[in-house]
């Protein structure tokens, strides 16, 4: 999968590469039009457009299963209300890396955690943090769709009823609706809202799970590969919602499509083999990466 | 000797017939020609034609072989031996029999009785060779007729495949056709009880008191269902009330937040429970719990009778505890990751995620693991006869003897061998209410699965 026309990202290219020269005048440390690949072992960053407040800082994170190391050395900083989006081929540790700032690899027996993860500043790994607390400021939607075996309603009428976010029926029923309607779900569900949550489509049912999720309302949003199972329709409404969000909360998704990354993110961190290894403002990944494996990889030579 | 040569029959005839087939069908592939079917099914499917008469010779031996050999015999038994009754009959036959089989029996030999033997034998043997070659003979027909059909057009697949399945409704038939049976016996019987007793006073009598069949039928006792019913209930229900929280909650731990290995560990070892003897347990209720809560109801100041429904159902309960956790632990296992991944993703406390999430998805396989466990308790024997004192009276208090159906069952069935008399037919009609009790309770429990099921992938 490539990043864009050739043409075209030859065209937008070498206007980045200009701000990208004029950006390291100033350090003037490199030649890097000189040479523009390299493939050196830490990771390369590029700087921020903005200078946003982050959110979310990793720091050293290395995640093992058992004896096998999945992630290595992962540093990163999530800015806050932005979208930031993980790439990497299957099996590089996107997951994985998702999985630890909600501290969702907890419940994986045999799996550690080394280094730091903050948020707001507040180390998430410190033993006297509530994780529940912490599950419901960072929300997460799976890579797999995994509504509960109830009813539609009930599925996302979960998390609100469990931190007790609506005082009445009535509440109960807007927020339902309202979730339901920013994922995009509403009109193909609202006359059968009994019914059960498994037996939607499989792209309902993703979507579903992202109603649940946004129900909550939670201040960082986890989406793993929200758009695998749906089409460009479903995907449109998902990718207007995560824009939307995105004015009032921290979102990173994962996924494999270069085009969705481009459109939606405004950060971008390429993962390979567990490897963070470029991270930067997403048009400066798609269209003039520094590192050799990431244009590989947004130019579809490998993953 | 016999059966040993029976299955070396058998064993030849498969080896032949499957070579036959399969070489049958390898040869005419490799003349090039496309089979529907692999040679493998050609095999197979002549060794079913080639099997398959043999087995049905030996069956109809098997079946018709022993009327045939009593005719026989009879033929031989002098007619003052013939008329005698079916007792005698039988035992006259049973001697020549034993004679034939040259075990040799107690008494003198009649010369008439040595000679049948003698016959018998001879008749035997004859049978014998004659069923093995006409079985031989069959099965050999068999193949040589399914050999000749072997072609690259022949569905063998398909047939091979339409006799499994026809292998598999014939065993799922056989344990259908074994359950109508005892329901069809335990109905029989139950009803020539009830020419004794009048069903209205068996079900809703308050009194057991059967005597005994000694005294004589004009004594036939009272029978009345109730204080057992209760008492297996109520002995029953207490261990319900032990080992549905002990072991619902064993399981949630062992499932939920135990690591491996102190669920490897804990496990097997809670099974052992399962696997203790029940006399073991009616031993333990008896020299131990019994005195023990007689002793503490003493202190209390409430009198605990050392054997009673409380000593056997609280013994009974531990038994049956890990047929509660072990079951629900894998039922809870089985519930997929990403469900529960799902709620503690969305910040639900691991006890919200199993009180709201896990156990409504595994009630059907907990209502399935419940209900083992009550037709365990329900049908559990040894404990009782030991520990509940064994006093078939309508009682309410707990910490009184009571009796329950099975006790009453082995009580009539034991030291008493008429099986025509009340006293031992009523044996029976217990049988038919606890089959019914279950039966009852196996739909009440499908009920409530149907109604409370939540479909998970
Ligand atoms: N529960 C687990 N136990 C052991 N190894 C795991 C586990 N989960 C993931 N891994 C391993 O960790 C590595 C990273 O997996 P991860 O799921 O993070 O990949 P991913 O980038 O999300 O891939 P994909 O794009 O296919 O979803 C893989 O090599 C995987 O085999
Ligand atoms: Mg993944």
């Amino acid at each position: 999968m490539t990043s864009s026309h050739p043409s075209d990202a030859q065209a937008v290219s070498a206007s980045s590469s200009a701000r990208d020269a004029a950006l390291h005048d100033v350090g003037a440390t490199k030649p890097v039009l000189a040479n523009p690949l390299t493939e050196k072992d830490e990771t390369v960053r590029s700087p921020d457009l903005e200078t946003r407040e982050y959110r979310l800082q990793a720091r050293d994170v290395c995640v093992f299963y058992g004896e096998k190391q999945a992630l290595f050395d992962v540093s990163l900083d999530v800015p806050e209300k932005a979208v930031t989006s993980l790439i990497g081929p299957s099996g590089c540790g996107k997951t994985t890396f998702l999985r630890c700032i909600n501290r969702m690899n907890d419940t994986i027996e045999g799996c550690r955690v080394t280094g730091k993860i903050t948020l707001d500043g507040e180390d998430i790994y410190d033993p006297s943090l509530d994780v529940v607390e912490l599950r419901s400021r960072v929300g997460m939607v799976f890579q797999k769709p995994n509504p509960f075996p109830k009813s539609i309603y009930e599925n996302v009428a979960y998390g609100p009823r469990i931190h007790g976010l609506a005082r009445s029926r009535t509440e109960m029923d807007e927020i339902v609706e309202a979730s339901l309607k920013r994922a995009g779900l509403w009109s193909e569900v609202k006359d059968r809202l009994r019914e059960s949550g498994t037996g939607l489509s499989g792209g309902q049912q993703q979507r579903l799970c992202i109603a649940r999720a946004i129900a909550v309302s939670p201040e960082v949003i986890l989406m793993d590969e929200p758009c695998s199972a749906l089409d460009p329709i479903a995907t449109a409404v998902i990718e207007e919602l995560i824009d939307e969000l995105r004015a009032h909360y921290t979102i990173i998704i994962v996924t494999h499509s270069m085009q969705q990354a481009a459109r939606v993110s405004q950060k971008t961190a390429f993962f390979h083999l567990g490897k963070l290894i470029e991270e930067g403002p997403t048009e400066v990944i798609m269209q003039t990466p520094r590192h050799k494996k990431t244009q590989d990889y947004i130019t579809g030579r490998i993953g | 000797m016999t059966s040993f040569i029976v299955a070396a029959l058998l064993l030849i005839l498969l080896g032949l017939s499957y070579s036959q087939g399969y070489l049958g069908g390898r040869a005419l592939a490799a003349t090039g020609v496309r089979l529907h079917s692999r040679p493998r099914y050609h095999g197979i499917l002549v060794a079913i034609w080639c099997l398959l008469p043999a087995i049905l010779v030996l069956g109809a031996w098997a079946l018709l072989g022993p009327g045939l050999m009593r005719a026989f015999v009879m033929s031989y038994l002098p007619p003052d031996v013939q008329e005698l009754g079916p007792h005698q009959l039988n035992a006259a036959i049973r001697r020549v029999e034993a004679i034939a089989s040259g075990y040799g029996v107690a008494g003198a030999m009649e010369p008439w009785e040595t000679a049948a033997g003698v016959a018998l034998r001879r008749m035997r043997e004859f049978a014998f060779l004659v069923v093995i070659a006409s079985a031989a003979g069959l099965g050999i027909l068999g193949l040589l007729f399914a050999r000749r059909r072997i072609s690259p057009r022949l569905r063998a697949r398909n047939s091979v495949e339409w006799l499994i399945r026809l292998l598999l409704l014939a065993c799922s038939v056989v344990a259908v056709m074994t359950t109508l049976g005892i329901v069809v016996s335990l109905f029989n019987e139950a009803i020539q009880f009830f020419t004794f007793v009048h069903p209205f006073d068996f079900f809703f009598g308050t009194v057991w008191n059967p005597g005994f069949s000694t005294t004589g039928t004009a004594a036939i006792g009272q029978y009345g269902l109730l204080p057992l019913l209760w008492g297996t209930v109520m002995v029953a229900g207490i261990a319900m009330l032990v080992a549905v929280p002990i072991g619902l909650f064993t399981a949630i731990y062992l499932s939920q937040y135990a690591s491996g290995r102190l669920r490897a560990v804990a496990k097997p070892v809670i099974e052992v429970l399962a696997g203790i003897p029940t006399i073991v347990y009616g031993f333990f209720a008896l020299v131990t719990v019994g005195p023990y809560l007689s002793r503490v109801g003493s202190v209390l100041g409430i009198g605990i009778n050392a054997t009673s429904a409380l000593t056997a159902g609280l013994v009974m309960g531990i038994m049956i505890i890990p047929f509660v956790s072990s079951l629900s632990d894998d039922i809870m296992r089985q519930v997929p990751r990403s469900l529960r991944d799902g709620s503690l993703g969305l910040g639900a406390t691991p006890s919200e995620t199993i009180r709201r999430v896990l156990l409504p998805a595994a009630l059907p396989g907990i209502v399935g693991a419940l209900l083992l466990a009550v037709s365990r308790a329900i049908g559990e024997t040894m404990i009782v006869v030991l520990a509940a004192g064994n006093s078939p009276v309508l009682r309410f208090n707990p910490a009184e003897p009571v009796s329950t159906i099975t006790v009453t069952i082995v009580n009539q069935l034991t030291g008493d061998s008429d099986f025509s008399g009340p006293q031992s037919l009523v044996a029976f009609a217990l049988g038919l209410t606890l089959f019914m009790i279950t039966l009852v309770l196996n739909m009440v429990a499908l009920y409530i699965v149907r109604r409370f099921r939540e479909q998970y992938e």
